[in-house]
C-alpha cells in the first residue's frame, strides 16, 4: 500500500482509515441488503411453513386423500444479475437454517450433469448438515453414511427417519430447544440455484422420483430463476409440472436495489468519502449497460476507496470532521506542500490578498488553521448539499417528462458535473414548476419542509421557516378561494336566472376576465416567489464539488483509472502490447515512432506486425522471408553472404516459435484450403 | 358380466379384487390365466403397455397384493443405474422372504452377480415352489442402461432356472424396445385408454362420505364435460375433482339449492371450472393458491399466473446483443450488407429473391452464426461506439447461461464459436421496445 510513497505521507494512518471506512461501508451495505430481502424471505418462510403444516396434520379428510400429492415449490424470480444471487441464496439458507429447518441442500447446475451426481451432492449436503446441528458424538454414524455409496431416495428416506426419530428420543430439555426453533419433523429444502442451466432430464427425473416419496419425505423445492417463470413450462413437460405446486416469489428489481444503495451510501453525510461525477458515471454505466450487478457496483466502490487512499497522500484527512481537525495539526511539512500543490487550493490562494497569499505559502501553522476552516466549510457544504438536492429532486421528479432525470442519482450527477442552474434542463424544469397546480405544490413544499427539518444542520432553520410561511400563505389563499368560489357560485346562480342571450354572453366574459386577473394577482405571485426562492437555494447550495477548495481530499475523480480497471478491453490491450511493446516493456530500445519495425522487438511483435499487412490467407514462406529481412536488417552488411539464398536455422526456429505463439493467442489458425497457408482470425486493426 | 374366475384362488378374494379394479376386468382375467396357479411356471416375461394413467401400475399392484403373490416392485426411474436397480431388487427380495428386518447389503455390480445372488436369495426362502414376480415400472428407462440388462431380464427364468416372471410396465410399444440382437419376445398386453364412461365410473366410485353417490356422480359428469376435451389423465382429473368440489357444494351448504337441483348447481360451477382449466390445470397458479382463492371467494383474476411475468429486464448492451443475435439468426448473411451498411449497393429485385423470401424465416427456426457476425451487427445497431471490452464478451456467455442464446457445436470453441438465438419474436419485440 505504501510502496512508492515516503513514510512522511502517513501511509499507515491512511491504510487504517481506509480499512475502517471500508468496514463501516460494508456493514452498512449488508444491513441494507438484509432489509431489502427481508420482505421476500418472510414471504418465502411463511410459504414453507404452510406447505409443511400440511405434512404434519396427516388428515384423513376425503379431499386430502383424493388430491394427488404435489411437491410444494417456490419459484424465486431474481432477475438477470446472476452474480448477486450467490449472496441472496447464502443469506436465505442462513435464515432458513436459523429458524426453520436444518436440512437444506443448495444445488448448482454445474455440479449436477446427471441425476446420479445430483443425488450424490444432495446426500452429501443433507448428511453434513445433520452433523452441523448435532454434536459430533455420533461420528461413527456419519462414517457409515459416508462409506455408503448407494445414493438413492430410499437411503435419504432412511436417513431422514433415523434423524427425526433421534430428535424425538432425545432428552426433553434438548428437545425443547430444538423444537422451539425447528418444527417436529422439519422439511427438507432443496434449492436449485440456477434453474435455467439444469438439463431437462435431470430435473424431470428428480421431480418424478421425489414425488413418489413425498409421503415419507417432506420435501420443498426452491427454484432460483433469472429470466422469467415461463422457463418452468419450457423446461418441464406437463406431466412433470403437474407434480409440483408452484408459487411465485419476486425479488426486488436490481435497479431499485441500486437506488437504495446509492441513496444510503453516497447521499449521506455519514461517510466522508465521496465519488466524483465522472467516477460515479462510470460505475452507473457499467451497472446499466453491462451487468445489473449490485455486487459489482459495490466492488467498484471499494476499488474507488482503495485507489483514492492509495494515490492521494492527503486522503489522510478524509475522515470525520473532528478527527480531521486533529490530524491537520500533526501534518508534516511535505504534506503541507502537497496541500499547496492542490489545484483547488491554488485557486483559493490566488483569490486572497497578497499578504495572506504569502502567509499561506510560507507558514505551515497558518496554513493548518486555514485548512481546518476550509475542511469545516467542506463538511457543511456536504451536509447542505444532500438536503437541498433532495428538495430539488422532490420538485423535479413530479414534472412531466423528467427534464432533470427521474432518479435522484441522475440529478446528483448533473449537479456534480457543472453548475446546474446554467443548464437548459434546469431552466425548462423551473418553467414547469411555475405551472404546477396548487395542491401539488403544497404537498411538495411539505415534503421539502420535512427533508430540511430532518437534516442535522441548523442552517436550515430559516429556510424551513420561510417554506412554512409559504405554506400558510397557500392555506390563506385556499380560504380566500373558498369565498371566491362562493361568489362565483352565486354569480352562476344569477346567470341561470338570466334568459337573455346577449346578457348571458356578457356576464360570461366578465366572469372569465375576473377569474384570470384574480389568479394572476394572488396564487401565481406566490408561486413565482416560491420558485425564485428554490432557485436561490439551489444556487447557494448545489455548487459543484470541484468548485470547492480542498475537494480533492474527499472526492475521488480519476475515472480513467477506474475505467481501466473495471472495463477491461483484452483485444485492445493485446494489440497495443504486440504493436507497441514499449508500452508494457518500458525498454528504451523499443521506443519507436510507430510505423517502422525494429529488429530489437520481440519476435512475436515482428510477426504480428507483418501479419497485419496480409489478407485473410497468409503464405508462410513469404512471411518467413519478410521476418528474416526484418531481423537481419542490422546485421545485413556483414551477413549478406549467408542470407543469400538460405534462411538461417535459428531464424527459422524463431519464426516458427513466434507463429505458434500467435496461433495460441488466437490470431491465426492453420487452414485446410491451401497448403503452407494460415488463416487470419481477426479483421482490421484490432 | 365377465366374472373373474380362477380355480387357484378363492372366489371371495377374486370378487374383492374385481371391486378394486373397475373397468379392467378383462385384462386382469387375462393376466390371471397367464399366471396360472401359484406353483406353476408362468410365461417368462410379460410386457404391459398403455397410455399414461391407464391403470397399469395400479392393476399390477392390487393384483399382486390382494392375491398375496410373492413379488418385487421396482421403479426404473428411481433406480437410475443398473447397479442400483439390481441391488434394490435383491434387497426387496430379502425383505419379503425373511422377516428378520436386517438387510445385509450385497454389492452387485453386474448381471452375473445378480443371477448368482438371486439364486441364493430364492433358495434360502421357503416360497420356492411359488412363482416370483419382478415388476419393473417405467421400463423404458432400461434401454438407457447397459445393453445386456433388458435381454437378460427377459430371459431371467431361463438364466436362473427358477420359477420367476418378469413384468415390464411401459408407456411405449414393444417395437421401440426390441434390441438389435435376437432376444426373447415377451408376451405383450395392451391396456387401452379409459373411455369417458369408464372415467365416470371410476371417478364416481370415491365419493365423499358426507354426500350421496348420485350427487357426486352428477358433479363428475359436469367436470368431465368441461375437462374431457383437454385431459384424460385419471390422476389429474381426480385431483381437479377434489379441488373444485367444495365450490360445487357451496349452494347446497348455503341452502340455496338442494342436491337434486342440478341445473342450478351447473350454472354455479361451470364458469368456475372453465377458469380452473385455464389456470390450475396448466399449473399457472398452484393448487394451494387456487384453494385459498376459493376459500376467500375472491376473484381468481387477481392472481397472476406464471406466464404473466414474461418481462425480463436486461442491461442495455445485453438487449442490443440479444437483438443482434436475433437478427443474425433469422436474416440470411447476404442481406447483412443491405441492412447494416450505410452505403450499400442498389437493391437488386430479382424474381428469385422474392420467391425465396416467401417461406418465412421464422418457420425455419434460428440458424447458427459466428461470433464475429454478432459483434459486427452489434456495432452497427448501437448508436455510439462500443469498445469490445471484456464486459461485452462476458455478457454473451451470461446470455448463454440464461438460455437466451445457445452455443452450437462444442469442438473448437476458442476460434470462432457459433451461437443460435433461442428467443421468440414476441420476446424480442418486448426487449426492443
Amino acid at each position: 500500500f505504501g510502496e512508492g510513497n515516503n513514510a512522511s505521507e502517513d501511509t499507515e494512518l491512511r491504510f487504517a482509515t481506509c480499512q475502517s471506512l471500508w468496514s463501516q461501508i460494508k456493514l452498512e451495505t449488508e444491513q441494507i441488503q438484509e432489509n431489502l430481502n427481508k420482505q421476500l424471505f418472510d414471504n418465502l418462510i411463511s410459504f414453507l411453513r404452510q406447505s409443511h403444516s400440511e405434512f404434519q396434520e396427516k388428515t384423513t379428510e376425503w379431499t386430502y386423500q383424493m388430491k394427488s400429492r404435489e411437491i410444494p415449490t417456490a419459484a424465486l424470480v431474481l432477475g438477470v444479475n446472476v452474480t448477486d444471487h450467490d449472496l441472496t441464496f447464502r443469506s436465505l439458507s442462513e435464515i432458513l437454517q436459523n429458524n426453520f429447518t436444518p436440512y437444506i441442500a443448495l444445488l448448482e447446475a454445474k455440479d449436477c450433469p446427471g441425476i446420479k451426481n445430483l443425488m450424490q451432492k444432495l446426500m452429501r449436503q443433507l448428511m453434513n448438515c445433520y452433523v452441523d446441528v448435532d454434536s459430533l458424538e455420533d461420528e461413527d454414524y456419519v462414517q457409515v453414511s459416508q462409506n455408503r455409496i448407494r445414493c438413492s431416495m430410499t437411503s435419504i428416506i432412511n436417513w431422514y427417519e433415523s434423524v427425526t426419530k433421534k430428535t424425538d428420543s432425545e432428552t426433553p430439555s434438548k428437545k425443547r430447544t430444538s423444537s422451539s426453533r425447528h418444527c417436529q419433523s422439519p422439511p427438507v429444502v432443496v434449492i436449485f440455484k440456477d434453474m435455467e442451466s439444469f438439463t431437462t432430464k435431470v430435473l424431470q427425473d428428480f421431480i418424478v422420483i421425489s414425488s413418489q416419496h413425498i409421503h415419507e419425505l417432506p420435501l420443498v423445492l426452491i427454484f432460483g430463476i433469472a429470466t422469467s417463470p415461463m422457463i418452468i413450462h419450457s423446461l418441464l413437460p406437463h406431466s412433470v409440472s403437474s407434480l409440483l405446486c408452484i408459487e411465485l416469489f419476486q425479488s426486488l428489481s436490481c435497479k431499485e436495489h441500486l437506488s437504495t444503495i446509492i441513496d444510503k451510501l453516497l447521499l449521506t453525510t455519514q461517510f466522508p468519502f465521496k465519488l466524483g461525477e465522472k467516477v460515479l458515471q462510470v460505475l452507473i454505466n457499467i451497472f446499466l449497460y453491462h451487468d445489473f450487478s449490485v455486487q459489482n457496483f459495490i466492488k467498484g466502490f471499494q476499488l474507488c476507496i482503495v485507489e483514492h487512499f492509495y494515490s492521494q497522500p492527503l486522503s489522510v484527512l478524509c475522515c470525520q470532521l473532528a478527527d480531521a481537525k486533529k490530524r491537520v495539526n500533526s501534518l508534516s511539512h511535505e504534506q503541507c506542500e502537497n496541500v499547496r500543490r492542490l489545484p483547488s487550493f491554488r485557486r483559493y490562494v490566488e483569490s486572497q490578498v497578497s499578504e495572506k497569499q504569502i502567509a499561506l505559502l510560507t507558514e505551515d501553522n497558518f496554513l493548518k488553521e486555514v485548512i481546518q476552516k476550509l475542511l469545516e466549510d467542506l463538511h457543511f457544504y456536504n451536509e447542505n448539499y444532500v438536503s437541498v438536492l433532495r428538495c430539488l429532486h422532490v420538485f423535479t421528479s413530479s414534472l412531466p417528462k423528467y427534464p432533470l432525470g427521474k432518479q435522484i442519482r441522475e440529478l446528483h450527477c448533473a449537479c456534480l458535473e457543472h453548475e446546474v442552474w446554467e443548464t437548459e434542463e434546469y431552466e425548462s424544469s423551473l418553467q414547469l414548476v411555475r405551472m404546477l397546480n396548487k395542491s401539488d405544490l403544497v404537498t411538495i413544499l411539505q415534503q421539502c419542509v420535512e427533508i430540511l427539518g430532518s437534516s442535522s444542520g441548523n442552517e436550515f432553520d430559516k429556510t424551513v421557516e420561510k417554506l412554512k410561511e409559504f405554506l400558510t400563505q397557500f392555506q390563506k389563499l385556499e380560504a380566500e378561494a373558498f369565498q371566491e368560489r362562493d361568489v362565483s357560485v352565486s354569480s352562476q346562480k344569477e346567470l341561470q336566472k338570466k334568459t337573455d342571450l346577449y346578457h348571458l354572453q356578457k356576464t360570461l366574459l366578465e366572469l372569465k376576465e375576473s377569474r384570470r386577473s384574480k389568479k394572476l394577482t394572488k396564487f401565481e405571485m406566490l408561486r413565482f416567489e416560491v420558485v425564485d426562492y428554490i432557485d436561490s437555494l439551489v444556487r447557494n447550495y448545489l455548487v459543484p464539488a470541484d468548485h470547492k477548495t480542498l475537494h480533492e481530499i474527499m472526492y475521488f475523480n480519476t475515472a480513467s483509472v477506474l475505467r481501466g480497471h473495471l472495463n477491461a478491453a483484452p483485444r485492445i490491450a493485446l494489440h497495443t502490447a504486440l504493436n507497441n511493446p514499449y508500452c508494457y516493456l518500458k525498454n528504451q530500445a523499443l521506443k519507436s515512432d510507430g510505423g517502422s519495425m525494429s529488429n530489437k522487438a520481440p519476435d512475436i511483435c515482428i510477426v504480428y506486425k507483418l501479419h497485419l499487412e496480409c489478407g485473410r490467407l497468409i503464405n508462410l514462406v513469404d512471411w518467413l522471408e519478410a521476418f528474416s529481412t526484418v531481423v537481419m536488417a542490422v546485421e545485413g552488411p556483414n551477413a549478406d553472404a549467408a542470407s543469400s539464398d538460405q534462411v538461417d536455422d535459428t531464424i527459422h526456429a524463431r519464426f516458427i516459435r513466434a507463429v505458434s505463439e500467435l496461433e495460441l493467442l488466437g490470431f491465426i489458425k492453420p487452414s485446410k484450403q491451401k497448403t503452407d497457408h494460415v488463416a487470419r482470425l481477426t479483421w482490421g486493426g484490432c | 358380466m365377465p366374472n373373474l374366475e380362477h380355480p387357484a384362488y378363492p372366489a371371495a378374494t377374486l370378487l374383492h379384487l374385481e371391486g378394486l379394479v373397475p373397468c379392467r376386468e378383462s385384462q386382469v382375467s387375462m393376466l390371471l390365466s397367464i399366471f396360472g396357479e401359484r406353483q406353476q411356471f408362468s410365461f417368462p416375461s410379460i410386457f404391459i403397455y398403455g397410455h399414461t394413467s391407464s391403470g397399469k401400475t395400479y392393476v399390477m399392484q392390487t393384483l399382486l397384493n390382494t392375491l398375496q403373490l410373492p413379488h418385487v416392485f421396482v421403479n426404473c426411474v428411481e433406480y437410475f443405474t443398473s447397479r442400483l436397480l439390481l441391488e434394490e431388487i435383491l434387497i426387496q427380495l430379502q425383505n419379503c422372504s425373511s422377516e428378520k428386518g436386517q438387510t445385509s447389503r450385497v454389492p452387485c455390480d453386474n448381471f452375473n452377480d445378480f443371477i448368482r445372488l438371486f439364486k441364493q436369495a430364492v433358495a434360502s426362502r421357503e416360497l420356492q415352489d411359488q412363482t416370483l414376480y419382478i415388476v419393473l415400472d417405467r421400463a423404458e428407462q432400461l434401454r438407457e442402461m447397459e445393453t445386456n440388462i433388458l435381454p437378460a431380464f427377459l430371459r431371467l427364468q431361463e438364466l436362473t432356472d427358477r420359477n420367476v416372471t418378469v413384468v415390464l410396465l411401459s408407456e411405449i410399444v414393444w417395437e421401440l424396445f426390441r434390441p438389435n440382437t435376437g432376444c426373447f419376445e415377451p408376451f405383450t398386453l395392451y391396456f387401452p385408454d379409459y373411455s369417458i364412461g369408464h372415467l365416470q365410473k371410476i371417478l364416481s366410485q370415491n365419493h365423499p362420505p358426507e354426500y350421496s353417490a348420485d350427487f357426486y356422480a352428477a358433479y363428475i359428469n359436469i367436470l368431465l364435460g368441461v375437462f374431457y376435451m383437454v385431459c384424460r389423465d385419471l390422476k389429474e382429473l381426480q385431483h381437479l375433482a377434489a379441488l373444485n368440489f367444495s365450490k360445487y357444494c357451496e349452494p347446497v351448504v348455503r341452502g340455496e339449492a338442494n342436491e337434486r337441483d342440478t341445473r342450478k348447481l351447473w350454472k354455479n360451477i361451470e364458469p368456475h371450472l372453465k377458469k380452473a382449466m385455464q389456470t390450475v390445470y396448466l399449473r399457472e397458479i398452484s393448487s394451494s393458491q387456487w384453494e385459498r382463492v376459493q376459500h376467500d371467494d375472491g376473484e381468481p383474476g387477481q392472481l397472476k399466473g406464471l406466464s404473466a411475468h414474461t418481462h425480463v429486464e436486461l442491461p442495455y448492451y445485453s438487449k442490443f446483443l440479444l437483438i443482434a443475435a436475433y437478427l443474425a439468426s433469422y436474416n440470411p448473411v447476404r442481406t447483412d450488407k443491405r441492412f447494416f451498411l450505410k452505403h450499400h449497393g442498389k437493391i437488386r429485385k430479382t424474381n428469385f429473391m422474392k420467391k425465396h423470401e416467401k417461406t418465412s424465416n421464422h418457420l425455419l427456426g434460428p440458424k447458427p452464426f459466428p461470433l464475429d457476425r454478432l459483434l459486427a451487427i452489434l456495432y452497427s445497431i448501437v448508436d455510439n461506439r462500443v469498445a469490445p471490452t471484456a464486459n461485452i464478451f462476458s455478457q454473451i456467455t451470461s446470455l448463454v447461461t440464461l438460455q437466451l442464446l445457445s452455443m452450437v457445436g462444442h469442438n473448437d470453441q476458442l476460434d470462432g464459436p457459433r451461437y443460435k438465438c433461442t428467443v421468440s419474436l414476441d420476446f424480442i419485440r418486448a426487449v426492443a421496445r
